[in-house]
């Protein structure tokens, strides 16, 4: 007979029971007795212009007790869709996942693709690749604090980041021809090379985006009133954050080193010297400096890449037919919300028998409970923008 | 004690005042030359709007780096007229369950308000529908009405966030008024009466005469306080999360539509240019004109008629109002709530103080 | 090989910091500077980036690549080069494209019909990286609405355009 084993049961303390059930609210009494509990709901058409979330809430006067996101609102079935197409069929997919990072996420399923297949890079599309990850990379930060300017009253904000976007959507308008839904990317390189005036739009942004960062900590960071509004708000503690899957400037924010681009490199990131920014105090503010410096040290990559361009071809030899081999592949790259990736299952034919995308915004909101514990209804707003959220990606 | 200033000649009032004396006795006539007074106010109150709502999308734009309206009219001037056509022509709906009279009622009282406000405002030496020796007081009073409409809509709304939103608006409103009645007693104090065509006149002289200059230091204090009190009061620029929080309640005018919204947004306009109509009587020398002690430039302004002093002297200040909108983010409800209480009562009443030392030191006089 | 994190978020404490008074300064400090940076762009119109459209139609300008609806490329002598192979239609990922072949008097295979569905298109480029005689591409006209759905089911083929208009 084997031996019982006697050992009590593991108790996981990394971080608190999981507040949430699958049938919804767990109720617990309200403090005082006094005061009943409401519900309010922030539906999914709502001005935070995050897409279309629906947050219920459940609180107790100002203060919230407990979030219960419902999502499935942009649920298109891409993953469902993405079955009867073939592999390169699919790339056009992911762009539709988080539309602000289309080219990472492209990337992403050609990393997959050239794992499985074991198709080379050749030198040029590898530089390709990587200006323009990051372009669009600062692209979507860029958003990110237009929006984030928006939530916390600064309209003027929004506007001003969107007038940064312009010269690098211009870019990708003049190399792809699509200013969202970009579909550039192949397994081996890219669709097409980039035109000669690349390289120079490129340094123009560079020198562009500078003093406009210098502009964005005048406007926001350094002001007292959205100091007030983020500091101490939202706090994350780095064993939650990873209990949960965060990934990207989330968990950066509450100081784990842990970045794609550094740890689990793909493509030449290696070759690349840039600094990883880092959380101290894990609240809003931390997250949201987080992002601005990485837009700093994306233009830092991009300098140096810019420098190195090389000649030659920017794909290698393309094949006919795409047929990953039986079997499971996956593929990983940082976003610009954090870990996203390609998981295929593969049975030897043109299309996938099951395609999944793991998507970074998803995990990031589920540990939204750990962050509004304590704080009031204003607060949501600074802690959804500071999570940088794409509802399309949650959905898929 | 100021001196006393020859009226400068208004051919048109004058004209027209005479003409009804002439005519009528003098009660009568009274009668009659206070309603032409009031039907003019009643002019600017419908015109200030207008302006005001092209000028905010206009200047709002350029701090944005668009252009705003452009389509309709020159550069968009035709604006407002569209957009109060829309509003007229849009449905006035009413909640189930919602009082009637005081739903009704509520858009009404602080367009009523402003209107009062602006009746004691001097917009040139002769200019005023009516000088009260209390105009001050008459002023705080007739504010107290904008704080009676908020609650009111919020209530009449039959509509929990609407009375959340209401509620915490009428409180924001409240604790500015504190604030903004400390930096008018200031003003009283300083220039020693409460009427208001008197205070414009403690201001004669150079520009340094102006109180935002004569009160040494403190005077653009206190015209910096009575700035951000007013812009509280008017639930605007960084304080208007009553609006803004709409994500989750629209604010006490959730359940308003049509004429009535058009009444509230009306009503924001006025307030707002009559905040600024009292800033520039407390601190910029309302109607006078800026003298610096050079003969030929001195004589050059002072042709420019006073009325338009005064304009251009209030539409500076509610450009610094729009400016304040569109730059900064906004705080939280409480820290709001702290920043009146724990930061701007203590500085007020420390302005105040000050205020009668400098008087009876005689460091300063009327 | 790791390197050291970098705590880069240096800015953190620039913020009004210390005792009360010295908080309400440097606060009202970060306030002006703010404002300062937004009267910048009010006093200097020529910042302004919006363009008027649509009465800049005549000068504007779209790159060489731009993805704008499908159209069939002729050259010189008006003829297009389609051979009615298919592969546009198989490369389409949700039949976008229907090509029906024809026959010519000699009864080879020419195209009969080219449908293209722009209600569907997604605009991903695939069929004209596809297609090996560059029949077909993505041209600039992007003012597509129209009122009727049928007007958006079009056959490319009798369109009578040059090559990218």
């Amino acid at each position: 007979m084997p031996a019982v084993s006697s050992r009590a049961p593991i108790k996981d303390t990394t971080c608190a029971a999981p507040p949430m059930r699958p049938a919804g609210f767990i109720r617990s009494p309200a403090g005082d007795g006094l005061t009943d509990e409401y519900f309010l709901n922030m539906g999914p058409q709502h001005p935070s212009t995050h897409g279309v979330l629906r947050l219920v809430l459940r609180l107790d006067g100002e203060n919230i007790l407990e979030v219960v996101p419902h999502l499935g609102y942009v649920h298109r079935g891409i993953e469902k869709i993405g079955e009867n197409q073939t592999y390169i069929q699919n790339i056009h997919l992911t762009d539709r996942l988080d539309y602000l990072s289309a080219h990472s996420n492209n990337l992403c399923l050609c990393l997959a693709m050239e794992k499985a297949l074991d198709i080379g890079v050749p030198e040029r599309g590898e530089y390709i690749r990587v200006m323009v990850c990051e372009l669009q990379r600062i692209q979507s930060h860029l958003l990110w604090w237009g929006v984030m300017g928006m939530d916390m009253g600064a309209i003027t904000a929004f506007l001003y980041g969107f007038k940064e976007r312009e010269p690098i959507t211009n870019i990708f308008e003049e190399m792809c021809g699509a200013r969202l839904t970009m579909n550039f990317f192949r397994p081996g390189g890219s669709a097409m090379d980039v035109p000669d005036t690349f390289i120079p739009r490129v340094r123009g942004v560079i020198a562009h985006l500078k003093p406009a960062l210098d502009e964005y900590h005048t406007l926001l960071s350094n002001n007292v009133i959205f100091q007030a509004r983020t500091k101490g708000i939202g706090i994350l503690p780095a064993a939650s954050a990873l209990a949960y899957g965060c990934s990207g400037p989330v968990l950066r924010g509450s100081g784990v080193n842990l970045d794609l681009r550094r740890h689990f490199p793909y493509s030449i990131y290696d070759r690349f010297d840039f600094d990883i920014p880092l959380g101290q105090a894990g609240d809003c503010y931390d997250r949201y400096l987080i992002r601005l410096e990485e837009m700093a040290q994306s233009l830092r990559i991009l300098e140096q890449a810019a420098a190195a361009f090389p000649t030659g071809p920017y794909r290698s030899k393309e094949k006919a037919q795409y047929r990953l081999p039986r079997g499971s592949h996956y593929a990983q790259v940082e976003t610009s919300r954090g870990l996203f990736g390609v998981y295929i299952v593969a049975d030897g034919s043109a299309k996938p028998y099951r395609i999944k995308y793991r998507s970074p915004s998803f995990a990031n909101l589920m540990v939204i409970n750990e962050l509004v514990r304590g704080h009031k209804l204003a607060d949501l707003v600074a802690i959804i923008s500071t999570l940088d959220l794409v509802i399309p990606d949650m959905d898929r | 004690m100021p001196q006393p200033m020859p009226p400068a000649a208004f051919p048109v009032t004058n004209f027209l005042g005479d003409l009804i004396r002439a005519h009528f006795a003098p009660p009568m006539s009274d009668l009659l030359n206070g309603l032409l007074a009031i039907m003019a106010l009643l002019a600017v109150v419908a015109l200030t709007p207008i302006c005001l709502i092209w000028l905010e999308r206009k200047v709002c734009a350029h701090f944005q780096a668009r252009l705003g309206p452009m389509r309709v009219g020159w550069h968009g001037l035709m604006q407002p007229l569209a957009d109060g056509i829309k509003l007229l022509f849009k449905e006035v709906l009413k909640p189930e369950g919602a009082d009637t009279f005081l739903f009704f009622l509520a858009p009404i009282l602080p367009a009523t308000a402003s209107f009062l406000v602006l009746t004691v405002i001097p917009f040139d030496h002769h200019f005023q529908v009516t000088d009260l020796d209390a105009g001050l007081l008459f002023v705080i009073a007739a504010s107290g009405l904008n704080i009676f409409g908020v609650l009111l809509a919020g209530w009449a709304s039959n509509n929990k966030y609407s009375l959340l939103g209401g509620i915490r608006s009428g409180a924001q409103m409240l604790s500015y008024e504190i604030s903004l009645a400390l930096i008018m007693l200031l003003v009283v104090l300083l220039s020693g009466t409460a009427s208001l065509r008197e205070i414009v006149l403690t201001q004669q002289g150079t520009v340094l005469d102006w109180w935002i200059c004569k009160f040494p230091g403190f005077g653009a204090l206190a015209f910096i306080m009575f700035l951000i009190s007013s812009t509280a009061e008017l639930n605007r620029g960084p304080f208007d999360m009553v609006e803004a929080e709409s994500e989750l309640t629209g604010g006490f005018t959730t359940e308003y539509s049509g004429i009535s919204f058009a009444m509230f947004f009306l009503a924001e306009f006025v307030n707002m240019f009559a905040s600024a109509a009292l800033a520039t009587t407390f601190f910029l020398g309302g109607f006078l004109a800026p003298r610096f002690g050079l003969a030929a430039l001195d004589g050059l302004l002072a042709s420019v008629p006073g009325v338009l002093w005064f304009f251009l002297k209030s539409y500076g200040v509610i450009l610094c109002f729009m400016w304040f909108r569109w730059t900064f983010p906004r705080p939280r409800v409480d820290q709001l709530m702290a920043l009146e209480w724990k930061i701007m009562l203590p500085i007020n009443l420390g302005l105040l103080t000050l205020g009668g030392l400098f008087l009876g030191l005689g460091w300063i006089a009327p | 090989m790791t390197t050291p994190p970098v705590r880069a978020n240096s800015r953190r404490n620039t913020g009004p910091g210390g005792h009360l008074v010295q908080r309400i300064f440097r606060g009202v400090i970060s306030l002006a500077q703010g404002l300062r940076l937004t009267m910048g762009y009010l006093l200097h119109p020529a910042r302004v980036v919006t363009q008027q459209y649509p009465e800049n139609r005549a000068t504007l300008v779209l790159p060489p690549r731009f993805r704008a609806r499908l159209v069939m490329v002729r050259d010189a002598k008006g003829q297009h080069h389609c051979t009615a192979c298919g592969m546009c239609e198989k490369a389409c990922p949700n039949g976008t494209i229907s090509v029906l072949p024809g026959q010519d008097g000699s009864g080879k295979k020419i195209l009969g019909k080219y449908i293209y569905r722009l209600l569907q298109c997604t605009l991903c480029n695939l069929c004209v990286e596809t297609c090996p005689f560059g029949a077909i591409a993505m041209g600039q006209d992007f003012e597509l609405a129209a009122y009727d759905r049928q007007a958006l089911v079009l056959v490319l083929h009798e369109e009578r355009q040059g090559t990218s208009s």
